[in-house]
C-alpha cells in the first residue's frame, strides 16, 4: 500500500483502527519489558541508582527530535506533494514532541540536580533543547491562531523548516561547544561508549517510547480527521440555516 | 525604473515619512534602554559589564516590534495583493523590502547605539564593538523577522504570537552578537572568532528568510 493509498481519510481510518490495538499491546508489552530490565539494570560505578534516570530522559530526548523530523518530513508532504493527510500528521505531531521535549527537560533537571549540583545550566545542549520547546510551543500556538486548517498547515510547515535547524544544533551541539552535558555516548563514531548491560535496557526503553508516540499519535491523527469531519458539518449545517 | 527599484524607494519613502517606523524604532530602543537602569539600579561599574546585553536585548526588541510595518501593514490596504501579482520572483521582491525595512528600522538602531552606550557607561571601544555586531546582526533580524511576518500576514490578531515565533529563531544572533561584543571588553577569546561567526549567522539568515519569507507568502495568499 503506497503512502498516496493511505490519503483517502476513510481508509486512512480503517487502517488505524486495524492497527492501533496491536500498537498499544505492544506498547504495553515493550513498557513492563524494558521497565523490568531498567529495574534490574546494574548501578553505575560513579552516578550509583541515579543513572536510571537516563532510561527516561535520553529516549523522550530522541522522540522529542524525532517529532520535530516528523513534523518536517509532513512538512514537505503539505508544501511538494498537496498529501491530504500530511498536514494531520503535522498538527497531532507537535503536542506529542513538546510533551516528550518537556519530560527530556524535566527529568534532566532532576538528574542534574544531584550529579551537577544545579537544576539548570545555559550550556549549548541545555539551551538548543529549551530552544527546541520554544518552537514546539510556536507551532502549536500557530495551528490555534490560523481558523482554516488547510492554510494554518501551510503557515506551520514553512515555519517547522526553518526550525528543524535546531536539530543538528542539538545533536551535535555537545561537540561543538564545552558543555557540562555528556558528550556523546550512543550515536558517535567508534561506537558506543556505554555498557552493555545499561544499553541494552535504554534501547528497549527507546522501543517502548517510540510505540508509545505512534500508538497516541495513530490515535490522535483519527480523532483530528474526525474533528474535521465534525467542523465541516457543523459549516454545512450553518450553511442550510443561512439559505432559509 | 526597475519594479525592485520601485518598490525599494516606495517603502523607503513610506518608512521614513512622519509616523513610519524610522524614528519610532529609534525611540523604543532608547526607552528600553533607559528602563533597564531603572529596574538594575544605578551601579556604572554593573551597567558596564551588561551593557552589551541590554543595547542587544533592545535592539531585538524594537526589531521585533517594527516587524508589522514589514508585511501587515501593506496586507491590510492591499498593496500586497498587487506586489504579488507582479511578474517578478517574489524572493527577490520580498528580499527588496526586507533591505529596506532595515535600512529604516535596523541602521537607525545602529547608529543610535554610540548615544546609549554614553547612558551605559560603556567604554568607547565596547561601544564600538556593540555598534559593529548591532551592525551585522540587524540584518540577521530583520530577516529572521521577516520570516514571522510572513507567516502572520494573514492574522489580525497576531499580536505577540509574531514574537513567539520569531525570538527562538533570533537567539543564536543574540548569543554570538553578545559574546562578539564582550570578547572585545574582557576576552580571553579574539573579537574575530564569534564576530565571525555572526558573520555567517547573518549571512545565512539573509537567505533562509528571503526563502522561507516568499514561500509562506506564496502559501499564505493562495
Amino acid at each position: 500500500m503506497a503512502l498516496i493509498d493511505l490519503a483517502n481519510p476513510t481508509r486512512f481510518r480503517a487502517l488505524v483502527d486495524g492497527v492501533l490495538p496491536w500498537l498499544g499491546a505492544a506498547t504495553v508489552v515493550a513498557f513492563a519489558f524494558g521497565l523490568e530490565r531498567s529495574y534490574f539494570a546494574p548501578d553505575d560505578y560513579q552516578q550509583g541508582a541515579t543513572v536510571k534516570i537516563m532510561f527516561i530522559h535520553v529516549p523522550a530526548a530522541w522522540l522529542g527530535m524525532m517529532a520535530w523530523g516528523l513534523m518536517s518530513m509532513a512538512a514537505l508532504g503539505t508544501l511538494v506533494w498537496r498529501h491530504p493527510l500530511a498536514d494531520v500528521a503535522a498538527k497531532t505531531a507537535a503536542p506529542l514532541g513538546a510533551a516528550f521535549t518537556l519530560l527530556c527537560l524535566v527529568t534532566g533537571s532532576l538528574w542534574g540536580r544531584p550529579m551537577w549540583g544545579t537544576y539548570w545550566v545555559w550550556d549549548a545542549r541545555l539551551t538548543s533543547e529549551l530552544v527546541l520547546f520554544l518552537m514546539y510551543l510556536g507551532v502549536i500556538a500557530l495551528w490555534r491562531t490560523i481558523d482554516d486548517p488547510g492554510r494554518a498547515a501551510r503557515a506551520v510547515a514553512v515555519l517547522t523548516l526553518v526550525g528543524a535547524l535546531d536539530l543538528p544544533i542539538i545533536k551535535f551541539s555537545v561537540d561543538w561547544w564545552n558543555t557540562l552535558h555528556q558528550p556523546a555516548s550512543v550515536f558517535r563514531v567508534g561506537g558506543s561508549t556505554i555498557d552493555a548491560s545499561l544499553l541494552a535496557p535504554l534501547f528497549i526503553m527507546a522501543l517502548a517510547f517510540t510505540l508509545l508516540f505512534f500508538t497516541l499519535h495513530l490515535a490522535a491523527m483519527r480523532n483530528e480527521i474526525m474533528r474535521r469531519r465534525v467542523r465541516t458539518l457543523l459549516m454545512m449545517q450553518a450553511d442550510a440555516a443561512g439559505g432559509h | 525604473m526597475s519594479p525592485f527599484a520601485a518598490l525599494f524607494v516606495r517603502d523607503f519613502r513610506l518608512a521614513i515619512r512622519v509616523g513610519g517606523g524610522a524614528l519610532i524604532g529609534v525611540l523604543f530602543f532608547l526607552i528600553v534602554v533607559t528602563l533597564i537602569p531603572f529596574a538594575m539600579g544605578p551601579d556604572l561599574a554593573l551597567l558596564a559589564r551588561v551593557g552589551p546585553a541590554i543595547l542587544w536585548i533592545g535592539a531585538l526588541l524594537a526589531s521585533l516590534l517594527t516587524l508589522d510595518r514589514l508585511l501587515a501593514i501593506d496586507h491590510e490596504d492591499g498593496s500586497l495583493d498587487l506586489i504579488l501579482t507582479a511578474r517578478v520572483a517574489l524572493e527577490l521582491t520580498v528580499a527588496v523590502k526586507g533591505v529596506a525595512h532595515w535600512l529604516t528600522t535596523g541602521l537607525p538602531l545602529v547608529i543610535a547605539t554610540p548615544l546609549l552606550g554614553l547612558l551605559l557607561n560603556l567604554e568607547p571601544a565596547a561601544t564600538g564593538a556593540v555598534a559593529l555586531t548591532l551592525l551585522v546582526g540587524t540584518p540577521a533580524l530583520t530577516f529572521i523577522g521577516l520570516i514571522g511576518a510572513a507567516i502572520t500576514v494573514a492574522l489580525r490578531r497576531g499580536g505577540l504570537l509574531v514574537a513567539v515565533l520569531v525570538l527562538p529563531l533570533t537567539i543564536p544572533v543574540l548569543i554570538f552578537g553578545v559574546a562578539a561584543s564582550n570578547a572585545a571588553i574582557v576576552g580571553p577569546v579574539r573579537f574575530g572568532t564569534p564576530f565571525s561567526i555572526l558573520c555567517g549567522l547573518a549571512l545565512m539568515s539573509i537567505v533562509v528568510g528571503t526563502f522561507a519569507a516568499a514561500a509562506a507568502l506564496r502559501h499564505a495568499m493562495e
